[in-house]
Parts: C-alpha cells; structure tokens; sequence
C-alpha cells in the first residue's frame, strides 16, 4: 500500500522535453519515481512513452529538463545518463518489449551476464548457480539455473529478464508493455510478483495499453497525450473512464447498440473445415447475414488457420459457402465473390509499407473503379478521402507512407481496404493487437457499421474484453477444435477461459 | 522524373566530357549508332524491368535473344521458310519461353535466379546445337524485312543524321509499358506484388498470373530484341551472340531506379539507364580507353550508382525515422 513508511521519491523529472530533427516529441514531463511504488506512464501510440523510457534508461539525452536523483534525506542533484551503462549504475533497468536474452546461454549465465563470478580466470559455476537460483526465487521461478533460456516460455523469459535487473541492483524497474505476449494467468502472477517487489521497496514504472492492469496494480499514473503531459493521477482519481479521456483528449462515444438479427439468414456457412493447423478437426459454423461472431481461444487454438481456410488460403477440406453457393478457389477468386480478411500481421501479410496510405487503401476496390482496366484516379482520391474520414486516420493525408503510421493507423488503413469494397464476409485476426483505445474505438464502430449493413464479420481475438465487447456470438476454440459456444449474455470472461483451456461447457457454467 | 536527376547528371557529364575529349562523337554516324543501340537494349530492359518489378529476375534473356536471332535466318535461309512464319513462330516460341518460366517460379515456387540460370544455359546450347555452331546470315537477303531494324528515317532540318527505325518501335513499346505500370489496375497489382507478395495475395490479387505474365513479357521482348538484333548486324555466331545481354539489361534497370527487392519500375528510368550505359561504352572507345576496360567502367558505375541511391534511401529512412519516433 501507498501509505507504507518506505515509499519516497528517488528519482524525479523535470520538464523533460525532446526534440528530433525540430519536431517535438516530448514536452515539459514532470514525473516523480518512488521506491515502493508503482508509477504507471499511459498514453496512445505515438503519445511519447517509448521516448521517454528511453530518457529514464540512458538511451536518450533530454533536449530540455532533467532526471533530478533523490537521496534518503531528501536532497536532490541533478543525474546525467550518457548510456545504458551509467543508468544501470544509478540503479535503472530497463526490461524490453521485446526480450533479448541470449538463448544459448543457461540461466545462471544469462543473468548474470557481464558479472560471472570467476576464480583464477575459471568461472566459477556452482557460485554462479547459487547466486542466480536466490534471484530466480525472487521474481518466483522455481526453475534449475542450468536450464537454457531458449527453452523456456515467454512469460519466464520475462521473468528472468526481471530477475537480471535485481540482480544488477536495480532500484527502478521499468517495464514497457511487459504482458503483450503473456497469458491472463501469466499476467495475474507477473503483477502478483511485481506487488512483492513493490514491498520491498522497488520502484516500478509500468507501461502498458491494458488499462485493467494498470488499475490494478499502479499506485499513480501519469497521462501522456502528443508528448505532453494530459494528467497525473492517483489511486483515488483514477478509473478507466479518466484515463480513456485523458488519453484520447475526447470523450469516447458510447458504442453504437446492436440491432437484432431475429430471422437473418445465414451467410457464411463452414461446414466440417478441416485446416492446415496440426491438431485440427473438423469445425463447422454459421454467421449469419449482419451478424458478428468471435473467435476466443489460446494462442495456438487453431483461430488463425480457421480463417485461413476459409479465406482460400492454404490446404483445407470442407465445404464452404456463402449466400448459398459454394465458396472454392482461390482466395482471389473468393475475395472477387465478396470475402474480406484482414491478416493477424498487419506488416507481413497486409501492407505494402513502402507505399502511400492511397495505394493502400484503393487496392481491392481498383478493379470496381477502372474503365477499361485503367485506374479511376479521380475516384480513386475521392474514396481514399472518404475513407480517411469515416475512420478518423491520422494523419488525414494521402500520401503518406504507411511505414510512418501508428499501428492503430495501419490497422485502419487495412480495414478501409476492404470496407472499400462493401464485402459479404469479413474475416479479422486480431483486429486490434498493439492498437491504442481511441483507435481500437474507432475500428470496433467501422466494424459494427459494415456488419449493420448486411457484412457477416468472423473475428478472432486474443483480448477477451475485445471479444466480449464486439461479438453478438462467441465461439471458442481449443486444441484445433470448437470447444463451445456462448451468446452475448450468456458469456463472461471466466467461462470462455474455461473452455479455452479445455473444460467443458458444463463445468464452464 | 525527379527522382532521375542523378542519372541524367552522370548521362550528361559522360556525354560532355566524350565530346570535348574524344574524337568523332559528335559526328551523325556515331549519333545514329548510339540511338540504335539504346533503342534495341532498352527494348530488352523494359521487359527485365516488369520481371524485375515483381521482384524477380531473368538471367536468361541474353540466351534468347541468341536462340531467337540466330533461329531467324536459319528458318529463313536454311530452310527457306516464308517470313510470314517465321516471325509469328519465334515471338510465340519466345513467350513459350517466358511462360515456362512464370509457372516454374508460380507453381513450382523455384527461385528465379535458378530458373532462369538454368534457361541461360539451355537456349544458347539449343541455338548452337541446332546449327552446328555455324554463324547464320541473311547473305544478302531480306532487305525490305531487315530495313525495320537497319531503316533510318529522315529528320527535317537535319541533313546527316537520320532518326534509326527501331525507335518506331522503342517509342511505341515504352508508351505501353509506362501506360501499364500507372493507369492500369493490373500495372499497380504487378507492383504491389513486387512489394510485398503475401500482402498482394491477402488482398485478393491474382499474384501468379501477374507474375507469369511479367515472365511472358520480358522473354517475348527479349525475342523481339533477339531479331531486331539479326536484322541490324545481318549475321551472327550462336556462340557469342547475345552474350552478356542479360547483364546490360539488368544493369540499366537498376540504375534506372528499379529495385531489385521488387515494387518500383521506372520506364523513363530504364531508357536513361540504357542510353547511359551506351554512352558509357561508346565513350571508352572514343576516348582510347582501350575496350578491355569496358567491363570494368560499367561495374564501376554501378556500383557506385546503387551504394549512391543506397546511401540516400538510408538517409531518408533515418529522417523518417528520427520524425516519427515518440
């Protein structure tokens, strides 16, 4: 808790600002880092986060302000990091997004990286072991030091690249979107952990888009929005809505109510698919015309194959149809009869990055406008234009290059591709991986939007709150298989979990 | 067109240090001669330039200019064939050719370097297997057939040089392709699929037939190439003729600012880079360089072309990249 005697402040920023090239990513941030406590930093893509752990790291130079250090009795001075190096020395330790331990090394080694302990020139591996097995019982792995990196899970790598920090001496800990990859239970006991650290009197700063966790573990939080400061706020101001709105800089719109779908024919018909995934068996389902249907599951469940079956790409037996007839060949001969998919990644499978935001957009909907085969330039602009518009994507310029959108942006710009095209079926995986919430808004309404219109939508999401949020069905799957069905009201979180890890239905009720 | 100031600069320099510096230049025979070569290679970049696009390659379109430029008299003189056969025959064995390889890369997914490695070998082997490695000529004959290649038109105002008739066909080819590439749905999907082909396919297009079809397009161009070749020189050794052709082509695709990664083909681009290359052969001569050197000058310029266009993208990208961080 907050009020515990040891929390105090050890390092502070002061109008923190950055500059590149004249364009100003980061303005006048004010932060105050306490041991014992969680200090969460929210914000959109593209709000400044990653700017500023690179200052608190080392990584970055402030172009303006300063990182002040505070010692026991309270006296500030001013601490310069030129690199990594010297912030480890100051006691700060970045753990990555993306994990960089060395996979050949063993535990003992990887951790202690840099400082093997040594006798005669010889290291010295039972010293070694010993000392990595009390940090590895910190961070509560119960794991043998020997063990190699590469073997494990991603959720421990997490964990033993936590248990570097500590053992390096760490009295910050930074964190950027530490749960990206983890599990719901992962993460419950990666918080579990990081509260047991808060305790002893680690000062944690914890970056991450969910919102549910930084609620539940953050004892302040600081709002960055265009790089600067949107609001600090404690234990007892903060709830999502404030964040949401300091985050986004307007309040969202409630999502639009769903109509019934009482007598609405079924549109897309899967009938006993079996796909490309190892484990796969046969998987038959039904949307129906206007209707949105979720796919839950693991990663791993077999969701991504699902829709790549029914998309036309890749091996995979069955039948499928839509409006009726038989849905065959290839996936441009079933993109032509109405099919949409947007790919799980968005860089390899849906842009071309090098390309403007126009090329992107107009790409499927090309042979709808040509004369002749020759491209509708003219309305061409007027559909990139409207598009941009009606999915509220920023920068509202056509020209741009993908590769300089935020990931929210290049979702959208993907989307807008097949909306252009009024499809039958849309097909999404994971409609909103490593999107921020306005954007995540904004997409969630085009697809509601489409699917009004008369689009049968078949998600698949990792994010049960996405999928309680969007879905009037969810089906679940696990091990290559349907494990179960639930309606909007009849579905919470713990029920799909449950039939997501292979209960039953019955027990999952 | 901007983004060809670079090449046009190294065009013009080579052009006016040749003038100054080396003899006959200037002259209307040297002219003439210059504009025909750059005519007949560009037709063969053009087509290097779709496969190219897509983010292939075709090594073999210096072997087919062979087999087909060598195959022209030999039906005709040979065998006494009608020419009305003749042409038709080696354009469609030419996109045979091509077609061979798009559904080897497409369907059987091999790489494009092997394919057509593989085809550099086979259709000059062909060539000379199939006349004993004798030289074939027109000896004489076929003059009204040959003047599409050897022709010159008459320019007003000019009393020495006359424009050579392969530019007819130069101009008429170049308009297409430049109208393909950025008016036609198909000309963007080729690109795209060139850009990113997983996405290309996610996003409904056809990418195998677009792909085969650039392989069609570059292989007939080459045979085109291949007998407007025959009928400038008038006879040829299968053993030697078309050799290196590939490279010429390729050669000036990429300083034309196509990338080899796939995406971007410039029309305009590839004839500056051909003419620029030309230039560049002629100028060796002309200034006594000595031909040995040849090889060498053009891989010089390459190279110092694509480490220029290179370091220019990566300084654009860190730009990009130092703007859109935060």
């Amino acid at each position: 808790m907050p009020s515990e005697p040891t929390v105090r402040s050890i390092l502070r920023a002061r109008g923190i600002g950055r500059r590149f090239a004249g364009v100003t990513a980061l303005d006048g941030i004010e932060a105050d880092i306490r041991a014992g406590e969680v200090l969460a930093i929210v914000g959109e893509n593209g709000a400044g986060k990653s700017t500023l752990l690179k200052i608190l790291s080392g990584v970055l130079a402030p172009s303006s302000g300063s990182l002040e250090e505070v010692d026991a009795q309270g006296r500030a001075r001013e601490l310069r990091l030129r690199n990594v190096a010297e912030a480890a020395q100051a006691g700060i330790a970045l753990v990555h997004q993306e994990l960089n331990l060395a996979e050949n090394l063993d535990l003992a080694g990887a951790i202690l990286l840099g400082r093997e302990h040594h006798r005669f020139g010889w290291l010295d591996t039972r010293s070694m072991q010993a000392e990595a097995a009390r940090w590895l019982a910190r961070v509560g792995l119960d794991l043998d030091p020997s063990t190699l990196c590469g073997s494990l899970p991603i959720a421990q790598r997490q964990l033993v690249e936590i248990a570097k920090a500590l053992s390096a001496n760490a009295r910050i800990l930074i964190l950027d979107e530490p749960t990206s990859s983890l599990s719901a239970r992962e993460t419950e006991r990666l918080l579990a952990m990081l509260d047991e650290l808060r305790r002893s009197g680690v000062a944690i700063v914890y970056v991450s888009h969910h919102l549910d966790e930084v609620l539940a573990i953050a004892d302040r939080a600081i709002v960055l929005r265009d790089g600067r400061m949107a609001g600090t706020l404690d234990r007892a101001s903060m709830d999502r809505a404030t964040i949401e709105r300091l985050m986004v800089g307007r309040d969202l719109p409630p999502t639009t109510a769903r109509p019934s779908l009482d007598g609405a024919p079924a549109r897309l018909v899967v009938d006993r698919v079996v796909s490309a995934h190892r484990r796969q068996r046969p998987a038959s389902l039904t949307v129906r015309r206007g209707e949105i249907v979720g796919l839950a599951g693991l990663v791993g469940a077999g969701r991504t194959e699902l829709l790549e079956a029914i998309a036309g790409l890749g091996h995979a037996s069955g039948r499928i149809s839509l409006d009726g007839r038989p849905l065959t060949g290839t996936i441009a001969e079933r993109v032509a009869r109405g099919l949409a998919i947007v790919p799980e990644d968005r860089a390899r499978h849906g842009l071309f990055t090098l390309d403007p935001v126009r090329t992107n957009v107009s790409m499927a909907w090309l042979p709808r406008g040509a004369h002749a085969g020759m491209v509708d330039h003219a309305g061409e602009r007027d559909l990139v234009v409207g598009m941009i518009t009606r999915l509220r994507l920023r920068p509202a310029d056509p020209s741009r290059r993908v590769q300089t959108l935020s990931g929210g942006n290049q979702q959208k710009t993907i989307l807008g591709r097949w909306l252009a095209v009024e499809p039958s079926v849309l097909l999404l995986d994971e409609p909103t991986r490593g999107v921020d919430v306005g954007a995540r808004h904004d997409i969630h309404e085009a697809v509601r939007a489409a699917a009004t219109a008369g689009c049968a939508v078949l998600f698949a999401s990792s994010d049960l709150e996405e999928v309680l949020l969007l879905a009037d069905r969810i089906v679940v799957m696990h091990d290559g298989a349907i494990a179960g069905e639930f309606t909007r009201d009849t579905a919470t979180e713990v029920a799909i979990m449950g039939l997501a890890t292979g209960g039953t239905l019955e027990t999952a009720r | 067109m901007r983004k060809h100031w670079g090449l046009l600069g190294i065009f013009m320099v080579v052009c006016i240090v040749t003038a100054l510096y080396g003899k006959n230049f200037l002259t209307a025979y040297n002219l003439m001669n210059l504009v025909q070569r750059t005519a007949l290679f560009s037709i063969l970049a053009l087509g290097v330039g779709f496969v190219i696009g897509t983010g292939g390659i075709d090594l073999s379109l210096g072997s087919v200019v062979c087999l087909v430029g060598i195959a022209v008299p030999w039906l005709l003189i040979e065998h006494g064939w009608s020419p009305w056969a003749v042409v038709p025959i080696v354009l469609a064995g030419s996109a045979l050719i091509g077609l061979a390889h798009g559904l080897l890369v497409t369907r059987l997914r091999l790489q494009p370097f092997l394919v057509t490695l593989c085809g550099l070998l086979l259709y000059r082997g062909i060539a000379r297997w199939m006349t004993g490695d004798q030289s074939q000529g027109f000896q004489g004959e076929f003059a009204d057939l040959r003047s599409i290649a050897v022709g010159r038109i008459p320019v007003p105002g000019l009393e020495t040089f006359r424009l050579p008739a392969t530019t007819i066909p130069l101009i008429v080819l170049a308009v297409i392709a430049a109208l393909f590439l950025t008016r036609t749905v198909w000309g963007r999907w080729l690109l795209a699929t060139g850009s990113n082909e997983a996405a290309a396919r996610y996003s409904g297009i056809p990418t195998a037939r677009l792909v085969t079809g650039a392989y069609v397009a570059c292989s007939l161009l080459a045979g085109l190439g291949g007998m407007l070749f025959i009928f400038d020189v008038g006879s040829a050794q299968p053993s030697d003729f078309g050799n290196f052709y590939e490279l010429y082509a390729i050669a000036a695709a990429v300083l034309g600012g196509c990338s080899l990664r796939g995406g971007s083909v410039s029309v305009v681009g590839i004839i500056l880079g051909t003419a620029t290359l030309q230039v560049l052969r002629n100028s060796i001569n002309l200034l006594g360089l000595g031909s040995q050197l040849e090889f060498a000058v053009i891989g010089a310029v390459l190279l110092a072309g694509v480490a220029a266009d290179e370091l220019v993208r990566r300084w654009h990208a860190a730009r990009l990249e130092r703007r859109g961080a935060g």
